[in-house]
């Protein structure tokens, strides 16, 4: 539909197009063929769906994404489920065919340690870095040494006096 | 001494930089197969209309050879076949075929125009057995060893260069 300027008044086609906004909806991409006819089944299958990668375009889940691989990827989650699998057992069966990087969460584990620990390391280090920077910038502010003798004496002679206090 | 600490930073933007450069060194769209050193899964493919053979798990054993995963439909595979007919031809490789996603008649035409380098071709229009193997896009082809492992994986079509730098040395080695 065109929205343009209509010559009469703006306001109404205005207050028109941002009502119709209100009923719209955002496309999925699972298509009502492949929708299981259980609710509570197919909710689950949309969950799942939500943490398996679509390889072809790999930042989108299989939920979002349109390609064909996904939607077979859907349709054989939706039929695991079917055959009485749980969702941990259905993400295990998708995970031993295309591997970990199939799963959006990468599990925690031997190969993913630096990721998962990575940050709370950089934290860690900012957090000493800090402290340390802290520390040196509270000695240099507090009270200064005593002048040493010779220090007096320079002091005292700029001050004119004969060099006893 | 001390002033060497403010070059700190400067040390870790270096490494960085360097992570990144061979990060960008590594195409994302390449995945190792997750059934490396695995048997190849259980499956029996029907042939294509007008072949004799069709391809099972049973005739990946006893032979070091390739499964090459085509489809009619693939751009790629169409620049990748007169390299699988060469290495059949030439150099006496085993190649056998999934026909993946694709409908049969239209592959058989395809085989007819593009060459058939395949001992034996199956026929996987629903994606059936793709899964099992966890093929993501075609062409795609696996190196089998004589005990029906999958050895290797290449995503994308076989160039000469993969050929002599990847896939011949690896037959030979599997072949010992």
């Amino acid at each position: 539909m065109a929205l343009g300027r209509s010559p009469g008044g703006g306001a109404p086609w205005l207050v028109l197009a941002l009502a119709l906004l209100l009923f719209t909806q955002p496309a999925f991409a699972v298509l009502p063929d492949e929708m299981l006819k259980d609710p509570a089944m197919e909710a689950r299958a949309r969950t799942l769906s939500q943490e398996l990668r679509c390889l072809v375009c790999q930042n989108q889940t299989i939920d979002d994404s349109n390609a064909p691989l996904a939607r077979d990827l859907r349709l054989l989650v939706r039929e695991r489920l079917k055959a009485g699998d749980g969702d941990q057992a259905v993400l295990a069966y998708v995970t031993a065919r295309y591997g970990d990087f199939v799963l959006m969460r990468p599990p925690f584990q031997a190969n993913t340690l630096v990721l998962w620990l990575a940050p709370f390391v950089v934290l860690l280090l900012g957090a000493a870095g800090t402290a340390l920077w802290l520390r040196g910038r509270r000695s240099a502010t507090g009270e200064p040494p005593p002048l040493s003798p010779d220090e007096q004496r320079r002091l005292a002679k700029l001050l004119g006096g004969d060099g006893t206090p | 001494m001390r002033r060497l600490v403010y070059l700190l930073p400067l040390v870790a933007f270096v490494v960085l930089v360097g992570w990144f450069v061979l990060g960008l060194q590594h195409d994302p769209h390449v995945l190792p197969s997750a059934l490396i050193d695995k048997p190849v899964p259980e499956f029996s493919l029907p042939p294509l209309p007008g072949f004799d053979r069709g391809l099972a798990s049973s005739d990946l054993k006893g032979k070091v050879q390739l499964v090459n995963v085509f489809a009619s439909w693939c751009l790629p595979c169409r620049a990748e076949q007169p390299v699988l007919v060469r290495l059949a031809k030439d150099f006496g490789v085993a190649i056998q075929a999934i026909n993946w996603k694709d409908k049969p008649s239209d592959a058989v035409i395809w085989l007819r125009q593009n060459g058939n380098p395949f001992q034996s071709v199956g026929s996987d229009p629903d994606n059936k057995v793709g899964i099992d193997w966890g093929v993501y896009g075609a062409p795609e082809t696996y190196v089998i060893d004589a005990h029906g492992r999958i050895r290797y994986r290449h995503v994308g079509p076989l160039m000469p260069f993969d050929i002599e730098e990847k896939i011949l040395p690896l037959i030979r080695q599997l072949q010992g």
